[in-house]
């Protein structure tokens, strides 16, 4: 099993400065995945997220459980989905999320056990547990071609 | 001129006909929301199907209940966005085939038009130019209504739409979907000011919303004050899911009116509008009439029939625009999210 890095994020702040680093991260193609409760900071990261990709600021990056997919202009495209409402992998294939997946932008995915099979090899995965208020844990694992990527990441943290 | 309008953006299949503006012959909704309940939310790939297999009896039905035929039908008016792109097509292409072989004309209408003229299907009408709150499942958005075709964003939500927070909040609770029906009916139960769950009221002009905090703040306290997970037929005044739920609907209506009001005085609108799905909510009607009637201003509400999705908004907004002299093209397109919720 592919150890998880573990980051506590005390306040808020350390949500949104996690965020913005993973923003800066990004290349073409990256694929993220966000996982944990109904609030515990999912919103939060990607939108931080999308402050570290120079997503413009009047471009506000408000949930896709509504409308499953959200196209966001940036240093790349950012293409945040959240399969929430979605029942399995027949039906994300059935949107063709893939060709975002394997697009030019980067691809924030909230929910992605739904992905199934369709999960990509190489990506990171991002876990949030609410702790307290403000005080959240993050999981980090790397997979694929993510791992040899991800102690860069955390020199900058 | 009789219209006839078709509504299938998310999971009601809706088909209406009216007359002009003034008259609704005929006004049929197909929830799908059985369907779609044990998954907790709309199923867009089970969404489109039930759309394919509800559209051809629920325009039969209207047009039956309007007592006309086809042939009498003098114009198509169908949901052309905001919405999921699948159950759109399935209303759009259904539309474009009718009208091509009875050789109608047709229109698209955007479904926040719709919903910002629902207010006209009502008794009590507002004068322009007013201000409205639009509030639904996907949308928590003010606008300023210069006339039947001029709308200015003046507000929105930057992360949450207000009935997603209510359906979120009811997840967390383990109470059914949608959430709105059921947390408003324990709230009645419960104590509005038992719980003091913070307002989100962005900088101080702001006129936009942030629903995404709330949702957290109940999900902490869940955590923190209920050992077991709350169950869904609690109906003891006491409990502490009916607090919860009275907390939470007071500080979300309270925010939707609050901001408005500001909306209008900002603006100098002496008319306010409330619309949307969320508009239904008892207590958000009695906040906001309140709040209007203390500032003077005049307030309409559609009945709660054409708050959630109907196809009689849109019947009205299509007739509207076949006056203006607007006219579909086979090529005309759904989108996903609508031109009128982005700032210019």
């Amino acid at each position: 099993m592919n150890p998880a890095i573990k980051l506590a994020l005390d306040r808020l702040e350390d949500t949104v400065h996690l965020g913005r680093h993973l923003g800066l991260f990004a290349r073409p193609g990256d694929i993220f995945t966000l996982s944990g409760d109904l609030g515990a900071g999912k919103t939060t990261l990607t939108q931080a997220i999308g402050q570290g990709l120079a997503v413009p600021a009047g471009c506000y990056i408000t949930s896709p459980t509504f409308s499953l997919l959200h196209e966001y202009p940036g240093r790349m495209p950012m293409y945040h989905m959240d399969l929430y409402r979605l029942g399995s992998m027949e039906e994300v294939e059935e949107l063709g999320f893939e060709d975002y997946m394997y697009g030019q932008g980067l691809t924030v995915i909230e929910w992605p056990d739904r992905l199934e099979n369709l999960m990509p090899a190489d990506r990171l995965d991002i876990n949030l547990v609410l702790i307290s208020e403000y005080s959240r844990l993050a999981r980090l694992t790397a997979w694929g071609g993510m791992q040899p990527r991800l102690p860069s990441l955390l020199r900058e943290l | 001129m009789i219209i006839l309008g078709i509504e299938s953006s998310c999971d009601e299949t809706a088909a209406a006909v009216m007359e002009n503006d003034e008259r609704l012959l005929a006004n049929v909704v197909n929830s799908q929301i059985d369907l779609h309940a044990k998954y907790g939310g709309v199923v867009p790939e089970l969404a489109s199907r039930k759309h394919l297999e509800d559209i051809f009896p629920v325009v039969d039905q209207a047009l039956q209940e309007a007592r006309i035929t086809l042939d009498q039908v003098d114009g198509l008016a169908i949901t052309q966005g905001p919405g999921l792109i699948g159950s759109l097509l399935v209303g759009l292409s259904f539309a474009k085939a009718l009208a091509l072989v009875k050789k109608i004309p047709y229109v698209g209408v955007d479904h926040m038009a719709g919903h910002l003229l629902s207010v006209f299907l009502g008794k009590t009408k507002p004068d322009f130019p007013f201000v409205a709150l639009i509030a639904s499942g996907g949308h928590s958005s003010i606008f300023l209504v210069t006339d039947y075709f001029h709308y200015t964003l003046l507000g929105r939500t930057r992360d949450d739409a207000a009935g997603e927070a209510f359906d979120k909040v009811a997840k967390i609770l383990g109470l059914p979907y949608p959430g709105g029906p059921a947390i408003s009916e324990l709230a009645k139960n419960g104590d509005p000011d038992s719980i003091n769950f913070p307002r989100s009221w962005l900088e101080p002009d702001s006129l936009d919303f942030s629903f995404s905090g709330i949702k957290t703040s109940v999900a902490n306290y869940v955590k923190q004050n209920l050992r077991r997970a709350p169950q869904a037929d609690e109906k003891n005044p006491s409990s502490v899911t009916a607090n919860i739920c009275a907390s939470f609907q007071e500080a979300v209506v309270d925010v939707l009116a609050t901001k408005t009001m500001k909306a209008c005085r900002k603006l100098a609108a002496t008319n306010v509008v409330l619309a949307g799905g969320v508009a239904a909510n008892p207590r958000l009607r009695e906040v906001f009439a309140k709040m209007a009637a203390r500032e003077g201003f005049k307030v309409s509400m559609p009945p709660t029939q054409f708050c959630t999705d109907n196809a009689a908004m849109i019947a009205l907004a299509g007739f509207h625009a076949f006056r203006q002299g607007a006219a579909g093209h086979s090529d005309m397109d759904a989108y996903s999210r609508s031109p009128l919720t982005e700032l210019a």
